[in-house]
Order: structure tokens, then sequence, then C-alpha cells
């Protein structure tokens, strides 16, 4: 057989065993086709019990108020927004496997990207929930919206980095959801053309659209794909730049810092890896796909987590010498004593922030623990932990002890509901991710089949025979040119 | 739109395919479509498909946004409602652009994406004339038109010369019916029976 295309030997195959077009497809669809497992039904309780918990948690806060929760003056915003920020800040690593490394021409996206960009999608709604219950009166929640109102005028502030935020999330979910679902057409249409029974030709014979897999759609659906990589790049990019514009544009000390976006930017990106590597670590094994994640993949997603985490800690260190550098007495008492002095009140959280998110990541610069499945695993949870205490590092400590003393007697620790909505949003992120790993393709069909020519092993293999005959017919030539 | 008759081939690899198409596009026949289940760069060049202006669609929709956030902005702070922040300008540009750039995004992304749909006829409920049900697996389908003049066993002996695994003719309405694909009932079944 011709070889259509040719890749180096150096880079490892993307997908393992002899695998073909169709064989793909079978591996693929299989899940969404036989019933699912005993664990998948155990996790799905499991996450429909949170989620319910997660409800009742938000119907004692419509109806008593926000007095449910612990929070307090000073500490006005609490676990509330710092399970926001650390959700939206996992929400970062789909839209950016699929767009920025569309754009860099990554062959290793096409194995986790769509599981990834799923994962986005549920991060962000979950992230979405916790500023809108925070407002308390939610059924005002529309007063946030620019709309022509009977109330005479009555204008959100353009220029308040909170309204920045309901803009930057409400675009960045729409244009996730957007590229998710145009990528998922064609594979949705391959289950709609397989499918025996009567309900699954009806369900993706609707979510397909009809998609006929012309080339003249493809060639649109190319364009379309890479305009709209191109357009989330920076979307993916100003989302966290924008959350971290609430605490920088403030004037407390703490989170009046200039070097917030990018810090922000990269710890995104670290948290949402991690929380990659938990979820396809479970469900390459779970659902039968090592041959499409492989080894290769958990590998380059932790060079990726060493190297954000490693700028995440180069933040941290630059804001502490800033803060003595700079001799604000405020700014000095938020960093010296809030945090970085380990007897303060709060100030083992920020050891535990160090350890998780600047210390331990340091191991992945060993390829063998780079490579191991459970290592990469406890990491991966090790890291969310860590930046769950960064955010919440951010948010309660630059504010408990602020510049009035007689209110500084409170410990804040979360009240049951508070925790409770927490866990919530883990019911609704996991029933979303459960319902999406049973309906729809957790690795995007035409994208690996598009690649596998190139970097399936079996191809690979017959490109490395071709490469050996080359190099002997070249030294053969060499040896008989004189 | 109209029922036409198609001389079907379907091939199973994408070389063979390209060769495929150059030969019958040299030999003077009228490839409907291809039908294929991942993309193929320089599958719509070799077919002799034009560029898409899909692009130029979505530049148009983004600087829509880009003016709609800054028009509206601008009119809300400094004439409809201008209000005094301490001291600042009403007019404060630099405060708008995280709007401006989401607006900008948003109107090209949901622009572009329902611009596809138009363009490819492509909504829930849509329902086609699928050639081959493998053309989404792994089969790549070309399908070529044929005309009154068109000899149908000169056309399949010439597909399956270029490789063609399984070939057949096919009447097919070519545009797109409102449909469910759990019911088989097709509006142009009685038609194609009277044009047989």
């Amino acid at each position: 057989m011709a070889l259509s295309k040719y890749e180096s030997q150096v880079r490892a195959p993307l997908v393992d065993g002899d695998k073909d077009y169709h064989q793909i497809t079978e591996d693929i669809v299989r899940p969404i086709e036989t019933d699912p497992s005993k664990l998948w039904w155990i996790g799905f309780i499991i996450s429909i019990g949170l989620l319910c918990f997660g409800v009742y948690s938000i119907y004692r806060e419509i109806v008593y108020g926000i007095g449910q929760w612990n929070i307090n003056h000073t500490i006005g915003w609490g676990w509330d927004i710092t399970n926001f920020v650390w959700w939206i800040g996992i929400g970062h690593a789909g839209t950016l496997i699929s767009a920025i490394l569309l754009l860099f021409r990554q062959g290793w996206r096409t194995g986790v990207n769509r599981a990834a960009e799923a994962m986005t999608i549920f991060a962000v709604i979950c992230a979405g929930q916790f500023p809108i219950w925070h407002m308390g009166r939610v059924w005002m929640g529309f007063f946030v919206l620019p709309y022509p109102n009977t109330r005479g005028v009555l204008w959100p502030n353009f220029n308040s980095a909170l309204l920045w935020d309901v803009f930057a999330i409400s675009t960045y979910f729409t244009v996730s959801l957007l590229f998710w679902y145009c990528g998922l057409l064609p594979d949705l249409a391959t289950i709609r053309d397989r499918a025996k029974l009567k309900w699954r030709k009806f369900f993706y014979g609707v979510a397909s659209f009809g998609w006929s897999g012309s080339t003249k759609h493809w060639q649109r659906h190319e364009a379309l794909s890479l305009v709209l990589a191109g357009l989330s790049t920076p979307l993916v990019l100003s989302v966290h730049t924008i959350v971290s514009f609430d605490f920088a544009t403030s004037v407390i000390p703490g989170w009046h810092t200039t070097i917030f976006p990018p810090y922000f930017v990269a710890g995104a990106v670290f948290s949402g890896f991690a929380m990659v590597q938990s979820l396809l670590v479970i469900t390459r094994k779970v659902l039968k796909l090592e041959a499409y994640i492989t080894i290769e993949h958990i590998d380059v997603m932790n060079k990726i987590i060493v190297l954000t985490g490693s700028i995440v800690g180069c933040a941290y260190l630059t804001e502490l010498f800033i803060a003595w550098y700079g001799q604000n007495k405020f700014e000095g008492w938020a960093f010296m004593q809030n945090r970085v002095n380990l007897f303060s009140p709060l100030g083992w959280s920020y050891y535990i922030m160090m350890g998780c998110n600047v210390i331990s990541p340091q191991l992945f610069w060993s390829r063998k623990l780079r490579r191991n499945i459970t290592f990469t695993f406890f990491m991966s949870v090790i890291v969310n932990i860590g930046m769950w205490f960064e955010r919440f590092v951010i948010i309660v400590t630059s504010v408990y002890r602020d510049y009035l003393p007689s209110s500084w007697s409170t410990y804040y620790s979360p009240s049951l509901y508070e925790l409770g909505f927490y866990l919530g949003t883990f019911g609704l992120f996991f029933t979303c991710y459960f319902l999406f790993s049973k309906f729809f393709p957790v690795i995007a069909l035409a994208e690996i089949k598009h690649i596998l020519k190139k970097s399936g092993e079996n191809y690979k293999e017959k490109m490395g025979e071709a490469e050996k005959e080359t190099v002997e017919e070249f030294a053969h030539e060499m040896a008989h040119a004189h | 739109m109209a029922i036409k008759k198609f001389a079907v081939g379907c091939f199973d690899d994408e070389a063979v395919l390209f060769s495929a198409i150059k030969k019958v596009r040299s030999s003077g026949y009228k490839i409907h479509d291809v039908y294929t289940p991942m993309a193929i760069h320089g599958l719509d060049k070799a077919m002799g498909l034009r560029d898409t202006a899909l692009h130029t669609a979505g530049f148009i929709y983004g600087i829509t946004g880009t003016t709609t956030a800054l028009g509206g902005i601008g009119w809300v702070f400094t004439s409809d409602w201008p209000i005094n922040f301490g001291g600042k300008p009403h007019f404060a540009l630099p405060a708008w652009i995280p709007i401006t750039f989401e607006l900008t995004v948003l109107f090209a992304s949901v622009g572009m994406v329902l611009t596809f749909c138009y363009l490819c006829q492509m909504a829930p409920f849509v329902k086609k004339h699928h050639f081959h049900l493998r053309a989404t697996d792994d089969l790549f389908v070309m399908v070529i038109e044929c005309t009154p003049k068109t000899n149908e066993t000169e056309v399949i002996n010439f597909l399956q010369s270029a490789g063609a695994k399984e070939t057949n003719i096919q009447y097919a309405e070519t545009g797109w019916w409102l449909g469910r694909y759990d019911k088989e009932r097709k509006p142009f079944e009685r038609k194609e029976t009277a044009l047989v």
C-alpha cells in the first residue's frame, strides 16, 4: 500500500494497536451502544446524591438568605467565590486543548480534546452557579444584563470588572459550547448511521442536524473550526484575565497586584490540565480506550502541568518579593503576616498551596513518574486541592485581618450549606460527565481517523520500514557513486 | 429540489479515491459530491471546489460585535446617562476594551456557526438522502450525476476500474426535507417509481 502520509519515527504513535477506520468507530462507539457498567451506575447515583444535597443547600439559601453561609464582614466572598474561581480555572483546559493546540498543529490533542471540552462546559456551568446564587436575591439576577427597561434609566456599570466577568463568562460558555457541538456533529452522524434501536436513530438523527459528510461541508467545517480556534485562543486568555481583574482592579492589599492576569491564566491551565488528567485516567480505563488516550498523551499533559506549575510558583515568589520591595505596610502585612506566617490563624492554607502547587509538580521532571498512571492520578488530585487553596488564600487571607483590628476576631470556616453548595456542584459536574460519557463519543472520532494514517502505530511501522529501505538505498547509492 | 439519478462508487482508501477523482474529472463526468467520514485535506481542491467565504462572514460578524459594544457603551456613558466616577472621563475607552473584545468574539462565533448551518442546510429534524450509511464510518463515497445521455453501465464499469469496492445506481432527492431518522418514509418515493 502506498503511504500517503509520513511522520518522523522520532514521534511516538498516538493510536496504539492495529487499527483501521472501522475499528476506531467500533472502539469509541462501543460504550454508547452497550449497557453502562455497574461502576458507571454507582458513580452516577453518588453524583445525583451530591447534586440533590447541593439543590437543598441552595433551597436553604434562597429561603433564609445568604445568612445560611458563614461569610461575614470582612469576608464577603469566602468559599463561594473561591469555588467560582476554582471551577472557572478548571474550565480552561478544554478550550486551550482544542483551540491553542489546534493552531499549534499538535496531533495529540485529538485523543483528549472532546472529553476536555465537555469538561470545560460542565465546569463553567458549575462556576456560573456561585456568583448567581451569591447575589442573594437571585430573581433580580437579570439586572446585570444591559437591556432597555421600564424602571427609568438603569444601566449596569460597563467600567466595572464584575460586569466584564458577566460578559466574559457568558461569551466563553457560548463559544465553548458551539465549538464543542460543531465538532460533535460528524461523530453523532456516525452513531446515527450505525444505530439499530429506534430511539437511538431518532435521538442522534435530531442531534446530528442531518450531517452527510459532503466534501463541501467538511471544507466549511474545517474553516469554521480554524476560525473558532483563532477566536477562542485570545478568549481563553481573556476569561481568567478578567476574573483576575475582579481582584486586581480593587485597592485591597493582596489583591491590588499587576501580576494577576498572567498568574491567573497559568494557574487556570495548571488546574484545568490536572482535572483533565483525573477524568481521563479513569475514563480510558473504564471505557477501555487505552489505545487512544495513550501513556504518551498523559506524559505530554504532565509536561504542561510541570511548566504551568512552575510559572505559578514564579508568580507566587514575585508577589512576595514585590510585597517586600514595595514597602507598602498594608501590602506587607497581607503577605508576611496573613500568609507567610505559619502561626497566623489561616497561615496553614498558604503552605498547603505552596506545597501542592509549587513543590509537588516538580516531581514530574522525572519521565518515569510522568508515565506512571497511579502517580499521575494522585498528583492531579493534589494539584486541584492546591489550586483551590490558592483561591482561598487570595480571597480569604487578604481580607480576614484588614485595616480595622476590632473586626479580626472571627475565624472563618464554612457552614454546612456553604459546603453543601460546593459538593452540589461536584454532583452537577459528575452527573453531566457521566451522561456525556454514556451518550456521546468521548473521543473525537473523525479527528482520530484524520491522524490515523500519520500517527497510528501500524502505519508508523510501515513508515519505519520505508525509512529503513531508503537509508539503505541511499548508502548503496553513495557507495557506488564514484 | 429535484430527484436525480446517480452512480455511486464506494472507496476504502483515500489514496485510491484521489486518483479516481482525477480520472473521473478528466473523463468529463460530473461529480455530484464525495462523502467522507473525516475531513481530507486537498479533496476540495482535487474536486475543483472553490474556497469557502465563511471566514469573510466571520470577519463581518466580528466587526459588527465591535461596533455594537463600542457604540452601545459609548452612547450610554456619554449621552444617555453619563455618570461621574470620581472625576474620570465619561469616554473611558480602556475600561470598555474587555466587553468590546468579548462581544466581538461572541458575534463572530455565533454568526459563523449559524451561517455554517445555513450554508450546509443543517438543523434538527432536517433529513437528507445518504448514499451509503458507511460514509460516516469507513467508506469514501463518490457520487456521479447521471444525465439522460449517460450510459450507466459505462459509468459503473469506470468506477470499478478506478478502484471502487462497491457500486450502484440510486435515485435521490438532492435537497433536504423535514423528517426523522427513525422513520423510513421518503417524500419522493412515489415520484421515484414514476421516474423509473
